[in-house]
């Protein structure tokens, strides 16, 4: 039995040894990895691993004894986590011996002490005492990269997770480490160097006497020039290196008085990557430097900046400067100081501004805005830095202005003081007397008008900012200031067109309207509201052609400041009461006038989303009467008035139907429930009590038998319902549904029938999957094929099918293949196809009225994709299958598709595509020209060895459509005979005197944008094959 | 035709030349939109065939070094004429006749073939104005230097688009 059980033992203790043999003199690799998988699995202990070296761990020849060596290493390195501590402390005192032996058996060493230096069992006092041998015996700058790596490994380790051991030893680690990486030059060993030199530091390792030889060993380093070489393998970028020892540099006050002179020494260099990165380390070290580490080096640091900022070329250095200094000011700031103690603070800033000061009062103004960054930075550093910079600043600014004359400089003195305001807004300040501007509050607002005053648009545009910067510091202004500056504002919103100051004018109301919306709504709204009468008495009376043209501006102005609810409250009516003043008025509106209050309209529900107080005011207020005007304008009546007429028209009932989507969008269900209980009985049941003003003679019908008028509205109903949120349970839902598929293939005007239409598919879009929505797509798709079958509903019938596939593909639901089936056999229609065609237009676009994703409707991102890699196969099946006389149709509708797809997407599927592509150049209808065209262009970049094989084809055709009557696809034609010349050369050079000669051509085209484009293409196939090209 | 002395290495005849800023895009109107109306060629046109030339000794083109210059081209649609004149940066230049050339050139590929074309240097600005001249107006001799394999070659890398 024991001999069995040995004989069992033997067996592998017998491969062991085969393997030892193989690899160490058999110079084989693939042992080791097999030994370390048998003692990983059990089959050996690595007693019996050393024990099977044995001999070669101790032979004579060193190169043999490396080899056994190593083959222990690599084991270990693997099965360190199975070593007991007995085992540790063995093979710890055997490599340490190991590190006197021969210099080719270090590297093998050093591998097994990284190994065990991985290892958890390493009892207490061990990684010392390694270290300590490493320091000791290794010379380690003479070691190959891979080893010294090695070493930095072997002490990131122990760092990692003997860190009080190592402490224990004192500075000596640190002198140690220093003596490791002295003369360090490999980019990869020096980032992990830097690495452990900022552990030692920022984990308070004992530095003792060493701090100057820390820094002497990695600031020799700096400022880092590095370029890596090309096909880097390590892809160690010089930004790494940058980084990495900035991070060791700044991490301590310890190095401030080595560091500040160096860094003072580099902003002074030649090299502007030097200039930067000393000034960003500058701008670092201020983290964690306090006034003790810069007292000595502020005068010479202030002079670097400020030589730099004033002389430097270069933006960057500039910025950097700026930035350098900024922090250098909030380091000062921010020191506590002792009692006794000088306030370095005041005598920097007070430096500073001796050097800048003079320049500002400078007659020819040649340093001022350095100067004035200069002070901005200081000052944008700390309430007490502002507050000292500005107070000496600002009255001579202000003494400046007054004693400049021309607007111009007038405007860059103002613009300097509103840079140094716009710093006050960093500060809060809690006690209102502290605050530095209340003293010079009447000079800024004197100089402010004087500005707004000025017939200068550059120094008005300043003169505005700089009020919307006095408007936003608190209780600065008076409420005298406030009238008097909404005068201003007032006045310049009615300047010319060309004058950009009224633009800017309206954007000042709009945000000083927020904080003072009392000024706003007593002294412009009511000025407003008498310019709006006014005019409206003018245009009865029809004259004055120059008060006219203020009408829009008025509007503009009425919607620019309904910024503040309370605001609102008061514009809101008066757009509202003047577009009714226009319905009774005698006068004659126009479409646009009409169209421009609406718009006005529009821009204060846009404000009003964001509260959800004025959200429901003004959804409240405007859509009842919105609606109350257009069923009044659609009932039959005696006289109808040409305003009636104009309600109803295809483009004011559109902007009146965005008015109401956007005041619809962002109610609160509760609210968006409450008010579609009145709108859709309204349209269902003629129920008119909500709306204001209802007595109308007739009846409104719009389902039943109501007039065309009354159908139009339905484009209203559509903008309402299409807009609510997804969870609003509309009533009668059912009826609503069934009502809208009868109107859709209704035989009436096409504008109602397409809203009817596009209301169904928004309905549907939203409408929860489920037996119900199941009803209604058979309602629908019954309703479409009666249509399509018969006569003269068939166009209705085919949008009705439109709408509805489309908001079905939107949502991916399963039976949007069915209808794009359908739509695509509607390509041959003879008599729809073309409508077929540009109908995959409309399924690949973003709508801008319904089935949009602000109007809550489900929209997958990923759609056009989808709809790519599912519908396109078909078409082009067809476009085969297809008789001559429609396949222009199959080729439009593709193109369509192809168009609106995104180009990255596209690119990789277009050469499957590519014969469809080449036919497709020779069909008729130029919409299909161009997107083919757009889609070779890019092909040819990025395919050209594929394309090549095509190049007759693509030249001929390319050349033919270079003459299209089509202005646009011989713009195309010609980019695509440009980027033929990518190319090869040698396949197009037998082109290349007949491509001369027919691009004389169009060199003589009536159009520019043609001859530029012919132009750039003969150019360079003039150069094809050409010296020099 | 042209001096040998100045091209290939060598120092720089002009090295720190004053440079002018670049013109943006032409900004296209409603009128080059519409496909009905046609434009006319005009000297705007001209000047953006030829202003982004390089020059042959600096990595600049003729326009950011001041060569040429809008004002400096006259036009006419319905006659069919151009008129460039171009000033070298220093009156001694030796590049001027090469300058010239890749006007010319330029000129030939890009405008219509019923277009008569003049390019001369502005009158004053050259010490050899007189010669250069008459060598660019010589058809023969524009048309023997193109046959010049080493001046083609140069000629074309003044013509590349700038990478």
């Amino acid at each position: 039995m024991a001999a069995a059980a040995a004989l069992e033992a033997v067996a592998p203790l017998g491969a062991l040894w085969g393997l030892v043999q193989d690899f160490v003199m058999g110079q084989q690799e693939g042992p080791a990895d097999q030994v370390a998988a048998d003692v990983k699995s059990g089959s050996y202990t690595v007693l019996q691993v050393v024990e099977a070296l044995g001999s070669s761990l101790e032979n004579p020849e060193p190169r043999t004894r490396a080899r056994g060596i190593q083959l222990l290493s690599q084991v270990l390195l693997q099965c360190h986590s199975l070593l007991l501590e007995k085992e540790v402390v063995h093979l710890i005192l055997f490599y340490e011996n190991r590190l006197k032996d021969h210099h080719l058996v270090i590297p093998s060493v050093l591998q097994g002490l990284r190994a065990l230096s991985l290892c958890v069992a390493l009892p207490p006092g061990l990684a010392v005492s390694v270290l300590k041998a490493i320091f000791q015996e290794v010379h380690v700058q003479s070691l190959p990269q891979v080893d010294r790596h090695t070493v930095y490994s072997i002490i990131t380790n122990f760092m990692r997770t003997r860190e009080e051991e190592l402490k224990g030893l004192g500075a000596d680690f640190t002198f140690g480490f220093i003596q490791v990486m002295d003369g360090e030059k490999d980019p990869r060993n020096l980032l992990v160097a830097f690495r452990i030199v900022y552990d030692l530091i920022s984990r308070d390792y004992s530095l003792g006497p060493f701090v100057e030889e820390l820094f002497e060993v990695t600031s020799c380093y700096f400022p880092i020039d590095f370029t890596p070489p090309p096909n880097d393998p390590h892809g160690i970028q010089r930004e790494d290196l940058i980084l990495s020892l900035r991070a060791v540099l700044a991490s301590t006050p310890r190095f401030a008085e080595f560091l500040l002179p160096l860094l003072i020494e580099k902003v002074d260099s030649e090299i502007l990557s030097a200039k930067l990165d000393s000034l960003q380390t500058l701008n670092a070290c201020c983290a964690v430097y306090g006034q003790k580490e810069l007292k000595d080096f502020l005068p010479s640091l202030w002079a670097s900046i400020r030589r730099e900022v004033f002389q430097t070329a270069s933006e960057r250095v500039e910025a950097e400067g700026l930035a350098a200094l900024n922090s250098l000011t909030a380091c000062l700031s921010r020191s506590v100081l002792r009692a006794d103690a000088e306030d370095l603070l005041d005598s920097f800033l007070s430096n500073i501004l001796q050097d800048c000061r003079h320049h500002l009062c400078e007659p020819d103004m040649k340093l001022v805005w350095p100067s004035a960054k200069l002070l901005q930075a200081a000052a944008g550093a700390s309430a007490r830095a502002c507050d000292h910079i500005t107070s000496n600043v600002l009255p001579l600014l202000l003494e400046q202005f007054h004693k400049h004359s021309q607007s111009n400089q007038r405007r860059t003195i103002l613009e300097m003081i509103l840079g140094f305001l716009k710093l006050q807004q960093k500060w809060s300040y809690e006690d209102k007397d502290e605050r530095p501007l209340s003293g010079f509050k009447d000079q800024l607002c004197s100089l402010m008008f004087m500005a707004l005053a000025d017939p200068n648009t550059q120094l008005q545009l300043v003169g505005i900012r700089t009020l919307t910067v006095l408007g936003a510091q608190p209780d600065l202004l008076s409420s005298g200031d406030l009238e008097l500056a909404v005068g201003h504002l007032y006045r310049l919103s009615f300047l010319e067109e060309d004058s950009q100051s009224w633009v800017a004018a309206l954007e000042a109301s709009g945000s000083l309207a927020t904080l003072y919306p009392v000024a706003f709504s007593s002294h412009l709204v009511p000025k407003l509201a008498e310019d709006l009468c006014s005019e409206e008495s003018d245009l009865a009376r029809g004259d004055g052609p120059t008060r006219c043209s203020q009408h829009p501006r008025c509007l503009q102005a009425l919607s620019a400041v309904s910024t503040h609810p309370s605001i609102v409250k008061e514009t809101l009516p008066l757009l509202l009461q003047h577009l009714c003043q226009m319905n009774r008025g005698s006068m004659t509106p126009g479409t646009s006038e009409v169209i421009a209050v609406c718009q006005s309209l529009q821009q204060v529900a846009e404000k009003c989303q964001r509260d959800p107080e004025s959200c429901w005011y003004f959804h409240q207020t405007a859509v009842p009467c919105l609606l109350a005007l257009a069923v009044q304008a659609s009932t039959p009546e005696k006289e109808h008035s040409v305003l009636k007429k104009v309600l109803l028209e295809d483009e004011v009932l559109a902007t009146m139907a965005s008015v109401i989507a956007t005041a619809t969008t962002h109610l609160s269900p509760d609210l968006a429930a409450q008010s579609v209980a009145h709108v859709v009985p309204l349209f269902l049941d003629g129920n008119i009590s909500f709306l204001p003003e209802n007595s109308f003679s007739g009846r409104f019908q719009p389902f039943q038998d109501g007039s065309s008028g009354q159908r139009r509205l339905v484009a209203l109903l559509m903008a309402f319902v299409c807009s609510l949120p997804r969870n609003v349970e509309i009533p009668q839902l059912n009826r609503l549904m069934r009502e809208l598929l009868e109107l859709s293939c209704c035989q009436s005007c096409p504008f109602s029938s397409t809203a009817a239409a596009k209301c169904f598919a928004g309905l549907l879009n939203k409408h929860p999957a489920g037996q119900e929505l199941d009803e209604f797509l058979q309602l629908a798709v019954d309703k479409v094929e009666a249509g399509l079958s018969s006569g003269p509903c068939r166009s209705q019938a085919f949008t009705l099918l439109l709408w509805v596939t489309k908001a079905l593909v939107l949502r991916y639901h399963p039976l949007s293949s069915c209808l794009t089936e359908r739509l695509m056999g509607l390509l041959s229609d003879p008599e729809l196809g073309p409508a077929a065609a540009d109908g995959f237009s409309l399924l690949m676009s973003d709508c801008t009225d319904v089935l949009t994703r602000a109007g809550h409707a489900e929209v997958r991102i990923m759609f056009r994709q989808r709809f790519f890699t599912d519908n396109v196969p078909a078409l082009v099946r067809g476009f085969h299958a297809a008789p001559q006389d429609v396949k222009p149709n199959y080729l439009k509708g593709l193109s369509h598709v192809l168009n609106r797809l995104p180009k990255p997407v596209l690119l990789p599927e277009l050469p499957t595509l590519l014969s469809l592509l080449l036919e497709a150049l020779s069909c008729p209808d130029s919409v299909v020209q161009l997107s083919t065209l757009s889609c070779l262009q890019p092909l040819l970049l990025e395919a050209p060895q594929v394309m090549s094989l095509h190049v007759d084809t693509l030249v001929t055709k390319f050349l033919t459509l270079s003459a299209s009557p089509s202005m646009a696809v011989r713009i195309a034609a010609l980019q695509c005979m440009h980027a033929l010349t990518r190319l090869p050369t040698p396949v197009l050079l037998p082109y290349k005197p007949q491509v001369i000669r027919a691009l004389a051509k169009p060199l003589d085209d009536k159009k520019r944008l043609v001859r530029k484009e012919a132009v750039s293409a003969r150019g360079e196939w003039f150069l094809l094959g050409s010296p020099g090209s | 035709m042209v001096g040998s002395g100045g091209m290939g290495g060598g120092l720089l005849e002009n090295a720190n030349p004053l440079i002018y800023e670049r013109s943006g895009d032409r900004p296209v109107t409603a009128g080059e939109e519409d496909e009905q109306v046609p434009d006319s060629i005009d000297a705007r046109e001209i000047f953006d065939l030829i202003r982004s030339i390089n020059d042959p000794e600096h990595p600049l083109t003729l326009e950011e070094l001041n060569v040429v210059e809008q004002v400096r081209v006259q036009v006419s649609d319905p006659e069919s004429t151009v008129a460039v004149a171009f000033t070298p940066t220093i009156p001694h230049c030796s590049m001027a006749t090469l300058i010239g050339l890749s006007i010319k050139v330029k000129l030939l590929r890009s405008l219509p073939q019923r277009f008569k074309m003049d390019v001369h240097i502005t009158p004053g600005t050259h010490a050899s104005e007189h010669a250069v001249n008459k060598q660019l107006a010589d058809k023969e001799r524009v048309a023997a230097a193109l046959e010049n394999t080493h001046l083609l070659e140069v000629v074309n890398q003044c013509l590349s688009a700038r990478s």
